[in-house]
């Protein structure tokens, strides 16, 4: 089989386990609603002490919100007030699979982005999140005077296109990943080839040789995929040639790629799939702000709200970055079985997106609702 | 061997942190202060629930969103008439956030009927009458107002939060409200954790009404 006919064949083996896997699930979490005893159509996910906070925390600023909009009617020094209170909000807001945290960390986790790309896919989502909502309310009801049903409708559309974004780009993550992890198990361990190889004599000198030589791969890998990605596809399978396989198919980033146009290519799907789903609390904000009369204020509000958003988005997608590299360091990365664990890591992350993608569009993962009532 | 421990560590670390971030987490964007009458027959079996459902000025004002009136924020209740129709076709896809227990079975609810909107004080009220699929007869009904996602928040009016309509003299009514927020939260994430049940949330901040009719 040529490369290319045997990578379309693994992806097709794996897509077809992923069905599988879903429709397991599927049943499974489908019989554990039928016992369900509220007849609750989905159930909400258990939480703890914190977050019970965090919960107070974000319906006290949000309740505030309102208030402050009708106080800035008569006194103009309100809108400040509103600013502080609509970021607060969305440091605390910033949970929920609307906001894609978990979207945004678990790509970080699978494709071995770097910090400085979290931050900045973390505001620029968020930017993005903030306009749809002001373009839907802009549009529907400063510009058409539409009702709230109509909106709601839009609100519902949208929602649905960005599950099966998130689920397409999961699957795509998916695809790429389990390549990478099908032929880390399969392809002999580079250790062990060598080991092998070289055992009579050399034992002890190999070795020596033989980290060294991983840690420069590793770190060559790191700095150049895309070269070795290609490089690799064409040769046999001496033990050098499979190292550079494994890290050439993470896709990450060279520098060049981070610092060109270009390179933001890919995160541009990250930012869409998240940013394309505006938070219901700000379209609210906004509408109530047009009743008022001040939609400026709304508008100044949501993107205050969006930059709060951000900022605690950032910071999970930076935690989810560190245990990433803490995940790597502890697992030894550099010899082959800890290469199959990295692989196989990535693989889950974009699995995860995956379902977490087909769980929200299916209704078995409870979001945020649009808000129709 | 001590290296695979290490990778099993850093695996789960690396995964729990993914599937920590996965975790929904709701909280509410709509409140609700609610009145609710318990319907019986004249021979005490229990027929309907009649709610009277009060939104926060936020929702109300979105609600009210594009609708034309004749005179400028007055609303008259055929004005408001297809509004109310939405309302309480999207409730039943929430089962109208209303759970009936009689002596401990699970009680069905048919579409609702009497239903409007009313306008006052810039807040918007819904009423709607929820009829028992089977009107039943129990020594003990438990109701229960939630929503099992926390998008919209249930609070129970301060003055006669719940009635009872035509029942027997010798029923006797126990309200339970929520409790405090984070108390409940954190009661309830120890809970689930101990016993494993898939325990609710939101269930937390139900309202719960209990009548014993001996």
């Amino acid at each position: 089989m040529t490369p290319i006919a045997s990578r379309v064949m693994r992806g097709l083996a794996l897509s077809a386990v992923v069905l599988a896997a879903f429709a397991v699930l599927d049943g499974a979490v489908h019989a554990l609603l039928a016992q369900n005893p509220f007849g609750a159509p989905r159930a909400a996910e258990p939480q703890g002490g914190i977050v019970g906070w965090l919960l107070a925390k974000q319906s006290e600023f949000y309740r505030e919100i309102s208030a402050t909009i009708r106080a800035a009617k008569s006194d103009g020094s309100a809108v400040w007030t509103l600013l502080a209170i609509s970021f607060a909000y969305g440091i605390f807001h910033a949970a929920g699979p609307g906001h894609g945290k978990a979207v945004i960390s678990s790509y970080m986790v699978a494709n071995r982005e770097t910090a400085r790309r979290g931050i900045v896919l973390s505001f620029a989502s968020a930017l993005m999140q903030s306009l749809v909502a002001v373009a839907i309310v802009g549009i529907c009801a400063w510009l058409l005077n539409a009702t709230a049903k109509t909106m709601c409708g839009a609100e519902k559309a949208i929602e649905i296109a960005s599950y099966a974004l998130i689920a397409a780009f999961g699957a795509r993550l998916v695809w790429v990943k389990g390549g990478g992890f099908l032929r880390a198990l399969r392809l002999p361990r580079p250790a062990l080839a060598m080991a092998g190889a070289h055992q009579h004599d050399h034992d002890h000198h190999e070795h020596d040789h033989h980290d060294h030589g991983h840690d420069h791969h590793h770190r060559h890998a790191h700095d150049d995929h895309g070269h070795h990605h290609d490089h690799g596809h064409d040769h046999g399978h001496d033990a050098e040639h499979v190292h550079d396989e494994h890290c050439g198919h993470s896709h990450g980033p060279t520098p060049a790629e981070l610092a060109g146009p270009g390179g933001w290519r890919r995160g541009l799907g990250a930012i869409l799939t998240v940013g394309i789903r505006p938070c219901s609390g700000a379209i609210l904000v906004l509408v109530f702000a047009l009743a008022q009369g001040l939609f400026w204020a709304g508008i100044a509000a949501t993107f205050v709200m969006g930059l709060g958003t951000a900022i605690t988005v950032a910071a999970i997608a930076l935690v989810a970055v560190s245990a990433r590299g803490v995940a790597e360091r502890l697992s030894g990365a550099r010899d082959g079985g800890g290469m199959v664990i990295m692989r196989g890591l990535e693989f889950a992350a974009a699995g995860l997106v995956l379902l977490f993608g087909l769980g929200l569009l299916f209704g078995y993962v409870a979001a945020e609702r649009a808000t129709c009532l | 061997m001590p290296s695979l421990n290490r990778l099993i560590a850093g695996l789960v670390l690396a995964v729990s942190v993914v599937l920590g971030t996965a975790a929904a987490e709701a909280h509410p964007h709509v409140w609700i202060v609610a009145k609710s009458e318990l319907i019986y027959a004249p021979d005490g079996t229990i027929t309907a629930v009649r709610h009277a459902w009060t939104f926060d000025d936020m929702f109300s004002t979105y609600a009210l969103q594009g609708i034309e009136t004749k005179v400028k924020g007055a609303y008259s209740r055929e004005e408001l008439a297809p509004l109310a129709q939405t309302n309480v076709e999207s409730l039943k896809e929430y089962a109208y956030f209303t759970f009936a227990k009689g002596d401990g079975k699970k009680q069905k609810f048919t579409e609702p009927v009497d239903y409007f909107l009313e306008y006052k004080d810039s807040a918007l009220t819904l009423h709607f009458t929820l009829p028992v699929k089977t009107p039943f007869k129990a020594r003990q009904l438990s109701l229960e107002m939630f929503d099992p996602t926390y998008f919209i928040d249930f609070q129970f009016a301060e003055k006669e939060p719940v009635k009872l309509v035509g029942a027997a003299v010798d029923c006797k009514m126990q309200f339970e409200r929520p409790n405090d927020g984070t108390a409940a939260a954190q009661k309830l994430g120890e809970q689930n954790f101990l016993d494993g049940s898939a325990g609710n949330f939101a269930m937390m901040f139900a309202n719960k009404i209990t009548v014993d009719c001996p």
